[in-house]
């Protein structure tokens, strides 16, 4: 069984909470609140206007950049109010706000159960789909998928990657959506590979969930090019290098994107929801969120609409327990942690929301780094964490810069084994934003002096 | 609103602490211990307890009175750890005051004048004992020898390790004195004379492998100095003794495997990155090997790992692997 060669660590699965809950239709809200930002990239621009009636399915905001992505309405009924809107972090935007009135479809969106097999699309038209569709990778990036399926020329695409790991504890969102609609996710794979003009797809699935890799094994057995890849259960294994390496044993070099090495990468429920753009008409309005904790009185795997306030979710799980600390939107390695529900809509960033109690929600005292290396051994991108940590509170960006800070995925493994409890990314992050944006002026600079 | 706690992630630990690597550390010297105590009795008992009090004891003056922090550190156990390692450096049958100025030492100029637990440069319990080894030569080599439980503790009978022998027949080429070493089997369980600690390989290579399995320690640093260790003395073999039974009583006696194991591996004093902690340890194999074959000493074990621990600044400069930088 493989898995990538360079640093991870083992934290508790923790899916035993969630897993094997079938997906639950979350119902419709009164009020639905749908951000203009819900993906990397520029906001997309709003294209309706106070009072218009919308059905499912139609355009709210069209993608304002080359990345950035469309928003299609997940419900039905009057926008009331176009504008500002601030997250459950405190990041101010912009929202459209509709009071949702019944549930009527655009009459083109296919909501039929049948499975539509055959796809004879142009690779252009099924990439022109996706765009419209709003598709964005909902492994937890939220890259617009569009922009992953043209390479810059010169780049071919050799393999298609599959994430169906969820190396994230206690999420079990991927993994129930396999199981449900794995027929599903092998025609989107098979639609993925015609855009993209690659012969080989590669399903990454880590081997905590094994009746998934049977199951898409027996599903992929009779097709041509598509295969299923059982992985060691390592954290970050989802990570889109990592997973790069684990399948094909490319490397992507520093800085550069999975194209470079002829992979590209996308998660299943993006797959899922390529199916049913494709197939189906039917754009990215909902997604399956996993809602857990280890005293959620009804942990599950729940299908909800974007714009569905977190609260209405969570009162389907049973509320939130008592001696909850955290809410956390995500995994416990990369989720952030919510200030406050109320206001904060389901959207396709969260793939999830987890209750901590108190007790293991408080970060423990830092104490002195004991210089051990068990960062540096922890670090899937072979960096040295604790040396950035200590270059970043001494502000020697150039120095962070050699180091290669820019490296750093965020995974959160070198604060994960730390011993002496140090907050390593907390250092590492802001050497990344000033770094970062010491190149990009950098390069700015390089471009007027050749003009 | 109800409002909840926020950090930044993760939001997930490991559950591994200081204190969990240095009780397990103590934890597995505990083997070695034992034998100890079956060779040479009260000696190993009252050395290590003197010991181990005398380092937390300065460590809690110190913090406590001089730097007047609030927070006091002897509760991750290090100070118990290096008060423990100081002890298995010395011979067991050694006066107690003498123990004492080893571990104010050892802990007041080798730990807190850094700045406490990870700031120190050099080992300090290697710190303590040389400081007694310069300062108090004669008490410093005088062995007790291993006859099983004694209950004597200061006028225990002595003798010479077998280092000292091996360190004769190398400079004189006299392979007469090849009797006087104990045998092979005796160097490994540790039926010897050395100091407290160092004698049974066994037990330490014992305590090593519980280290490794626990992923405290990882293999470079004693893999690297052992096989250094081999390789030099299977060169450097004398006249008239079998190359593998020389290398089997370098490896075997003195202060290899303690060092190798136990005081190499410290975590604040070796470098970070794997390659890193390979030179060290090839390093400290072949300075301890230079001095046991040329020096006055017989032993250098100490002297091979502080003048390496001097290089750990430099050694860190090593980068480990970044992903996406060999192949594609």
């Amino acid at each position: 069984m493989k898995t990538f060669n360079i640093g991870g660590v083992h934290p508790h699965d923790n899916k035993q909470f969630s897993a094997h809950q079938p997906i639950t239709e979350c119902p419709l809200p009164k009020q639905a609140i749908i951000p203009l930002v819900q993906h990397i990239g520029a906001p997309a621009q709003a294209v309706v206007k106070e009072g218009d009636k919308v059905k499912v399915g139609e355009l709210l905001a069209k993608a304002g950049g080359f990345v950035s992505a469309n928003i299609c309405s997940p419900v039905s009924g009057t926008v009331t109010k176009i504008g500002d809107w601030t997250d459950a972090w405190g990041a101010p935007g912009q929202a459209v706000y509709i009071d949702v009135q019944g549930d009527e479809w655009l009459p083109e969106i296919d909501r039929t159960p049948d499975l539509i097999r055959s796809c004879t699309l142009e690779p252009k038209a099924i990439i022109d789909k996706i765009s419209a569709a709003g598709i964005v990778g909902l492994g937890g990036a939220c890259f617009p998928t569009h922009v992953k399926l043209m390479p810059p020329p010169g780049k071919k695409a050799e393999v298609l990657i599959v994430n169906g790991v969820e190396c994230e504890p206690y999420l079990t969102c991927d993994h129930q959506l396999m199981l449900e609609h794995g027929e599903e996710i092998i025609i989107g794979i098979e639609i993925l590979k015609r855009a993209l003009g690659v012969d080989r797809a590669i399903i990454g699935i880590e081997n905590n969930k094994k009746d998934a890799i049977e199951h898409m094994e027996k599903l992929a057995h009779t097709k041509l090019g598509i295969s299923v890849q059982p992985l060691k259960l390592k954290y970050p294994q989802g990570g889109e290098k990592q997973l790069i390496d684990a399948c094909i044993g490319r490397q992507v070099p520093s800085g550069a994107l999975p194209i470079e090495v002829g992979a590209v990468v996308d998660n299943v429920a993006t797959i899922y929801a390529v199916y049913e753009a494709v197939q189906k008409n039917k754009p990215l309005i909902s997604r399956v969120m996993t809602v857990t904790g280890k005293q959620v009185a009804k942990p599950g795997n729940y299908m909800v609409r974007f714009g569905t306030p977190v609260d209405e979710v969570i009162a389907l799980a049973g509320g939130v327990p008592a001696g909850t600390g955290k809410i956390i939107g995500g995994g416990p390695m990369m989720g952030r942690a919510m200030d406050h529900t109320e206001g904060m809509p389901a959207n396709k960033r969260l793939s999830g929301l987890l209750f901590l109690p108190e007790a293991e929600s408080i970060r423990p005292e830092e104490d002195n780094c004991i210089r051990c290396g068990k960062c540096v051994q922890a670090c899937p991108m072979g960096l040295e964490p604790y040396l950035l940590q200590r270059l970043s509170e001494l502000e020697m960006w150039d120095e962070c810069e050699k180091h290669d800070v820019m490296d750093c995925i965020d995974c959160g493994c070198c604060v994960f084994t730390c011993p002496a409890h140090r907050r390593l990314l907390d250092g590492i992050r802001p050497a990344k934003a000033k770094v970062g944006a010491i190149l990009r002026e950098r390069a700015a600079a390089q471009a007027a002096e050749k003009k | 609103m109800a409002h909840f706690i926020t950090s930044p992630a993760p939001h997930a630990h490991s559950g591994d602490s200081v204190r969990r690597n240095m009780l397990l550390v103590i934890l597995a010297l505990m083997p070695a211990y034992v034998v100890s105590v079956m060779e040479f009795g009260w000696g190993a008992l009252i050395t290590a307890a003197i010991s181990v009090c005398a380092c937390v004891l300065t460590e809690w003056v110190i913090s406590r009175f001089l730097l007047k922090e609030q927070k006091q550190t002897i509760g991750d156990l290090s100070a118990v750890l290096t008060g423990l390692l100081l002890a298995f450096n010395l011979p067991s049958g050694i006066d107690w005051w003498i123990v004492l100025i080893g571990a104010v030492v050892a802990i007041g100029v080798g730990k807190m004048t850094f700045g406490g637990l990870g700031q120190n440069p050099f080992n300090p319990a290697l710190v303590g004992r040389v400081f007694l080894l310069i300062s108090f030569p004669a008490q410093m080599t005088t062995w007790p020898v291993a006859k099983g439980f004694e209950t004597a503790y200061l006028d225990a009978e002595t003798g010479a390790t077998p280092l000292y022998y091996l360190k004769h027949i190398m400079k004189s080429g006299d392979t007469s004195f090849v009797d006087q070493l104990p045998a092979l089997k005796d160097a490994f369980f540790g039926v010897m004379g050395g100091s407290l600690g160092e004698v049974s390989a066994a037990a330490l290579i014992l305590g090593g492998l519980i280290l490794i399995c626990c992923r405290v320690i990882t293999w470079h640093i004693p893999v690297s100095i052992i096989a250094t260790v081999a390789l030099f003395s299977w060169i450097a073999t004398p006249a008239g003794m079998e190359p593998q039974t020389f290398v089997g009583y370098e490896l075997l006696t003195g202060g290899l495997m303690l060092g190798a194991f136990f005081m190499a591996t410290d975590y604040v004093t070796s470098p970070m990155s794997a390659w890193g902690k390979i030179i060290f340890g090839i390093g400290i194999g072949f300075i301890m090997m230079v001095i046991r074959t040329w020096g006055n000493y017989p032993e250098g074990m100490s002297f091979a790992i502080l003048i390496m621990n001097a290089c750990v600044p430099l050694l860190n400069k090593i980068r480990p692997q970044r992903f996406g930088e060999k192949r594609k």
